[in-house]
């Protein structure tokens, strides 16, 4: 059985990877894929913390499980904005939308 | 010892494809790294014997989200695709780094000081059985989650609707 410390090492390199892709891309897209990346590494936690120091209870896993269904609805939701500041502004980059309103 | 190789190569082929992911310039490239890091991940649940759960994020992330990434980067980023360079500038990429850095081992050290870490011995290997988490998918007792269960299909149904206004082309008033 893997230890549950490589998990977590694991998964707050994933994260902060996640925060780094974040703070220094400028591109709606990417950011939002560096979010998606942020929310894996949640995920792992979750489900690694439940097998293997709670196993028989089920709490984490189905975190997971929900977690995974609120991302893929806030990414539509993301998509369907950056769609539309596309339209509005001929731009992806944060930086054309400072004003939030055209 | 199995589990632990393959431990090893499914943490390697994410880490890598993450900082690939973050480093690359292009956005396409990106997003197909992003699900190098789901499959990635995916192979992590099936290792901690949650099929359930693999089976879910291979369908959902690595099926719909990453495809639903695709088409948003096909339908906006023309100039991205013909090889435009995103500019990250010297300076915020060094703060950044460092503010990672100093989280990350922050996060780390805090973790591995705990002294809860120990029975990780005592688990079978086994599958956790679909008739349990089925059970307890839409059961109403305690430790049961048929309230969120809902609660998140009527969230979904919100967001669909959502997402179709947001992007509907509106009609120009006269």
């Amino acid at each position: 059985m893997v230890p549950v410390e490589c998990y977590f090492v694991l998964s707050a390199l994933l994260f902060f990877i996640g925060v780094y892709g974040f703070v220094t891309r400028r591109n709606l897209i990417a950011m939002l894929i560096s979010i998606e990346l942020v929310l894996n590494a949640v995920d792992i936690n979750f489900a690694a913390f439940n097998r293997l120091l709670f196993p028989g209870e089920f709490e984490g896993f189905f975190m997971t499980l929900f977690s995974m269904g609120v991302s893929a609805a806030e990414s539509a939701v993301a998509i369907a904005i950056i769609i539309n500041v596309y339209r509005n502004f001929h731009s992806d980059q944060v930086n054309s939308i400072e004003n939030m309103k055209y | 010892m199995a589990n632990i190789i393959m431990f090893g190569i499914l943490a390697v082929v994410i880490l890598g494809s993450a900082v690939m992911c973050v480093a690359t310039k292009r956005i396409m490239r990106a997003a197909t790294f992003l699900l190098f890091v789901l499959f990635g991940v995916a192979g992590l649940y099936f290792i901690l014997d949650y099929t359930f759960l693999g089976a879910a994020q291979l369908s959902i992330y690595a099926g719909g989200i990453t495809m639903m990434y695709i088409f948003a980067i096909q339908l906006v980023n023309r100039r991205t695709l013909q090889g435009l360079v995103e500019h990250v500038k010297g300076s915020r990429a060094i703060g950044a780094a460092l503010v990672t850095l100093a989280g990350f081992l922050t996060v780390t050290i805090v973790l591995l000081k705990n002294e809860f870490l120990f029975r990780a011995c005592e688990v079978a290997d086994e599958e956790v059985s679909m008739n349990v988490i089925g059970e307890a998918l839409v059961g109403s007792e305690k430790y049961q989650y048929v309230l969120p269960f809902e609660f998140i299909s009527v969230f979904l149904l919100a967001c669909i609707i959502g997402g179709i206004v947001v992007a509907r082309k509106e009609k120009e008033d006269k």
